[in-house]
């Protein structure tokens, strides 16, 4: 097998070196209660050829543009990728090495994840960001649990309008240790309703206040109205988690509203969708907090010789110092990704970011007045960036279902997640998105 | 020797570099009008610096040519399984049906992705002998935490929660941390002389408020834990459940069988075993498996197969829960896939080699290092400094003088019941010339500390950077520039 070097003349010197007389007498410290009965049971080896093949049909039977017209994001977007990105990853010092545990070999993933820390603050407003989490919905749990570290408080309150699946992850995390979560409503604009959090925060004191901006139905909280809420009770967090970064290109950053956390998913950045994973999780706090943050840091220091240099860095908050009580249990981040989105936010600049989010907006702006011009009900007023919620008429499943066989998806069925919002559907546009594409869904969602 | 002499360029940060204006991104073709937005909302977008693209590709170029990596050599990191990564993998991962595809596709979209899944399932269930899997876990340390998640679900399912759980002290840190975060008290078991788990010393623990214990087998010593069966047996007489971590799973492919050593619940690290790239922290995938018996706490969603058909399924009420926003790293676990499809039955060979090579490396340096626990090995050996102390040489001076000889060092000191520790993992990657070259590297470093000690405290002398300030990074903490 090509992967594993070894002749029978090299495995006869080592066995002579180690004084075995088979490569099995090693492992005569197995038990024969603990082994095997018989050989794996595995499809037999293929050629690297063969290996192709059968990939390229597993990959072929998935829907993906231009041959289908797909109007998904809800928490996965479909972004442009450099081919600069792609071909740097690829470089094997990047891509092979492990956590930099040794900073003198290991200074190149040491500087880029500097780097990284340092656009993700400026991206989100932020004083301190971390070397990256699993994803948007592992880092708010992780944002909710360090809230309630922080704070020494039991109850956290999140809005309703987070994306499910960011809820359902944070109930995993939370529920165990007996931590209890209020689910805030949404308005009539799909903005979350702070009018019953004074009244919440009066039965028991909150650790933490978590919104999505933009929100699960695309709707841009208000933010700074989330802040004023949130901090009238005394020592409560405010977090603001996202899932669609770019739009901090066009609208305010959520550090400069008031947030306490900001932490979401980076995926967006530069990383393709891969069905879901890997992406990265952004997390950001305060300086005063960082000592109570999860996940790595990288710091700058200096050598011997007083050259700059970067190092991991307040470690003792981590779970190989000190275990059980350590900040988090994470010890992999999602390295390579974070080198990915750092990449593109390099990549993008100041100016590019800011231009490319205008033009998601515009898109999906196009496309919403589009849908509205022909009839259909825009159900939430609350301003928008690249996605948005439509209401179609009563039994639209089944337009939905023919859509699907000319391969359209026409966005994401919401009754699964919410039952009060059957004939609901949330819209996604990017830059990606072709004129002709949204011209195509509007007429064949109002036919 | 290999040596690390080569060009190294210097190269500034980001924002000490680029100019307004410049842009290497293609912004697309503007087909759409612009459209009125709310001022009130609106920020002035971030401060990142412009850069032109040959800027960008020179950078990162030459930020990654200051690492030493698998594809540049060997990388023995003890317990982390530092082997070739192969380049297939990469190809397959990123073909368009895979890297295109959205998570949230109707089902009949993604038969594909969802088929890949399903198979990856039932051959990390034929790897282990386990009966059941959840490839959702994003990393190990995920992995444990589901684990611990299933134990505190199983136990709350019988009416009866409990409060502690066992673990040995050779375990990783991620265990304990693991545990904390499902309520649980880390109880420590201490390893006996041998650096092995001593059976009555788990039966004096376990009682009916544990709920199990957490074993790495092979253990962090490299030594398989020869009476794993009989503390299982214990820890299930009291009604607990026993959980390994896999990290070390690269030593018993195709030899050992997990369930019939008792063991309830197991993570892999596809990063590890599979062959999937570490990136330099990540991504990495933590698939959980675990008996029939405990299925019904996996994560969901969960991939079952309807007639010929593949679907998401949700409705197990007894679930965990959800960990991922989606379903896990999809684009590690279809390396993986592609791993395993390499190899087939090959697979057991792998571990054949990564402890024929580790055992090399133990009777090779036998005679320099001090051996803790002399007896042969599994995939990884561990040797402590305790030689070189007379010199006043420690496992830190070795490792970093490692780094001269072109070689990244082991693991260093883990694990903690051994005092100075240079845990080494060769990996069945590596040629016999490499190991020798390796061998040849360490009994000269020996050879160092004896003759010219300070060599070795000043080492490394030929890597991009002297040692670095450690203390002054975390005394006054600089995270953004």
């Amino acid at each position: 097998m090509r992967y594993m070097p070894h002749t029978e003349a090299d495995i006869r010197a080592m066995l002579g070196a180690v004084g075995a007389g088979r490569i099995d007498d090693l492992f005569a410290q197995i038990p024969g209660e603990c082994r095997r009965r018989r050989p794996l049971n595995l499809p037999p080896a293929l050629s690297e050829w063969d290996l192709d093949r059968h990939m390229e049909h597993l990959a072929g039977a998935t829907a993906t543009a231009p041959a289908h017209k797909i109007f998904l994001g809800a928490g996965s977007y479909d972004h442009h990728i450099p081919e600069t990105i792609k071909q740097l990853l690829r470089r094997g010092e990047f891509f092979t090495a492990y956590t930099p545990y040794q900073p003198e070999v290991s200074q190149g993933t040491l500087q880029a994840i500097y780097e990284y820390q340092t656009l993700v603050g400026r991206l989100l407003g932020m004083e301190v960001a971390n070397a990256s989490m699993y994803d948007g919905a592992s880092a708010l749990a992780e944002a909710l649990l360090m809230a309630i570290r922080v704070t020494k408080r039991q109850r956290v309150a999140l809005s309703r309008a987070v994306h499910p699946h960011y809820r359902q992850v944070v109930e995993t995390y939370l529920r165990p240790a007996g931590f209890e979560i209020v689910l805030l409503p949404y308005g009539a604009d799909g903005r979350t309703d702070l009018s019953g959090l004074a009244s919440l925060a009066d039965q028991a004191e909150l650790a933490a206040v978590a919104v999505q901006s933009p929100n699960f139905f695309g709707c841009v909280e208000d933010l700074k109205a989330v802040a004023a809420a949130t901090h009238a009770q005394a020592g409560t967090l405010m977090i603001t988690a996202f899932s669609e970064p770019l739009a901090y290109g066009l609208y305010q950053a959520p550090g400069r509203l008031g947030a306490d956390i900001v932490c979401g998913e980076g995926q967006s950045l530069g990383i393709p969708r891969s069905f879901g994973g890997p992406g990265v999780g952004l997390f950001a706090c305060r300086e005063a907090q960082m000592r109570s943050m999860p996940g790595r840091l990288v710091g700058r220091t200096v050598d011997l010789e007083g050259r700059r240099g970067f190092v991991l860095t307040l470690s003792t908050r981590e779970q190989h110092i000190r275990r059980e009580r350590a900040t988090s249990n994470i010890c992999t981040n999602q390295g390579l990704c974070a080198l990915a989105a750092a990449m593109y936010m390099a990549s993008l600049g100041g100016s590019g970011f800011r231009q490319l989010a205008r033009l998601n907006y515009d898109t999906a702006a196009y496309l919403k007045d589009g849908l509205q011009a022909a009839g259909v009900q825009i159900p939430f007023a609350a301003p928008t960036f690249n996605e948005f919620v439509v209401r179609l008429p009563a039994g639209s499943q089944s337009r939905y279902q023919q859509l699907l066989a000319r391969r359209i998806v026409a966005g994401l069925p919401l009754a699964q997640y919410f039952p009060e919002l059957t004939d609901h559907y949330l819209l996604c546009a990017t830059e990606t998105s072709r004129k002709q594409d949204l011209d195509l869904l509007v007429q064949e969602v109002t036919r | 020797m290999i040596g690390t002499t080569g060009l190294i360029f210097n190269e500034p940060l980001l924002w000490e570099l680029g100019a307004p204006g410049r842009e290497a991104f293609s912004q697309p073709t503007r087909e759409v009008p612009e459209q009125p937005v709310d001022p009130a909302l609106t920020g002035p977008g971030p401060d990142f610096p412009d850069l032109s693209e040959p800027e960008i590709v020179r950078h990162y170029t030459r930020l990654s040519q200051w690492n030493l990596s698998v594809d540049s050599g060997m990388y023995p990191l003890g317990s982390c399984t530092m082997k070739y990564n192969p380049k297939t993998n990469e190809r397959q991962a990123s073909l368009a049906g895979i890297a295109a595809a959205h998570p949230l596709l109707p089902e009949a979209m993604s038969q594909g992705l969802l088929r890949l899944l399903y198979d990856l399932e039932q051959w990390l269930a034929e790897i282990t002998g386990l009966a059941a899997v959840s490839l959702q876990p994003a990393a190990g340390a995920q992995g444990e935490l589901t684990g611990m998640l299933i134990f505190y679900a199983h136990h709350a399912a019988q009416g009866r929660p409990r409060t502690k759980i066992l673990i040995p002290d050779t375990a990783h840190g991620t265990n304990p941390a693991s545990a904390a975060l499902c309520g649980f008290t880390a109880v420590p078991v201490r390893s006996g002389p041998q650096g092995m788990l001593e059976p009555q010393a788990v039966a004096d623990l376990m009682d009916d408020d544990t709920a199990g214990i957490m074993v790495t087998n092979p253990n962090t010593l490299g030594l398989f834990e020869a009476d794993i069966r009989q503390v299982a047996e214990i820890v299930h007489a009291k009604g607990g459940l026993v959980y390994a971590d896999g990290a070390n799973m690269n030593a018993v492919l195709g030899v050992a069988d997990m369930a019939a050593m008792g063991v309830d619940v197991l993570h892999l690290n596809l990063h590890k075993t599979f062959s999937t790239p570490h990136g330099g922290g990540g991504p990495g995938a933590g698939p959980v498996c675990v008996t029939a018996k405990l299925a019904p706490y996996l994560p969901v969603p969960r991939v079952v197969r309807e007639g010929g058909r593949f679907a998401w399924r949700s409705d197990f009420p007894l679930s965990v829960g959800r960990l991922h926003a989606f379903y896990g790293n999809f684009g590690i676990l279809a390396r993986a896939y592609s791993y395993i499809l390499s190899l087939g039955g090959d697979l057991a060979q792998v571990s054949r080699l990564a402890v024929l090579n580790a055992n090399y490396i133990q009777a090779g340096l036998k005679a320099d290092y001090h051996l803790p626990h002399d007896r042969p090995c599994m995939h990884e050996c561990v040797f402590s400094d305790k030689r070189q102390l007379a010199h006043k040489v420690s496992a830190l001076d070795i490792a970093k003088r490692l780094i001269d000889y072109g070689f990244h060092p082991p693991t260093i000191y883990f694990p903690l019941v051994v005092s100075g520790a240079l845990m080494i993992e060769p990996t069945e990657s590596e040629t016999k010339e490499t190991l020798d070259h390796f061998i040849a590297a360490m009994r000269a470093i020996a050879r160092e500390a004896e003759q010219n000690p300070d060599l070795l405290h000043q080492a490394p002398h030929h890597a991009k950077l002297r040692r670095l300030d450690e203390v002054q990074a975390a005394r006054k903490p600089c995270l953004m520039g």
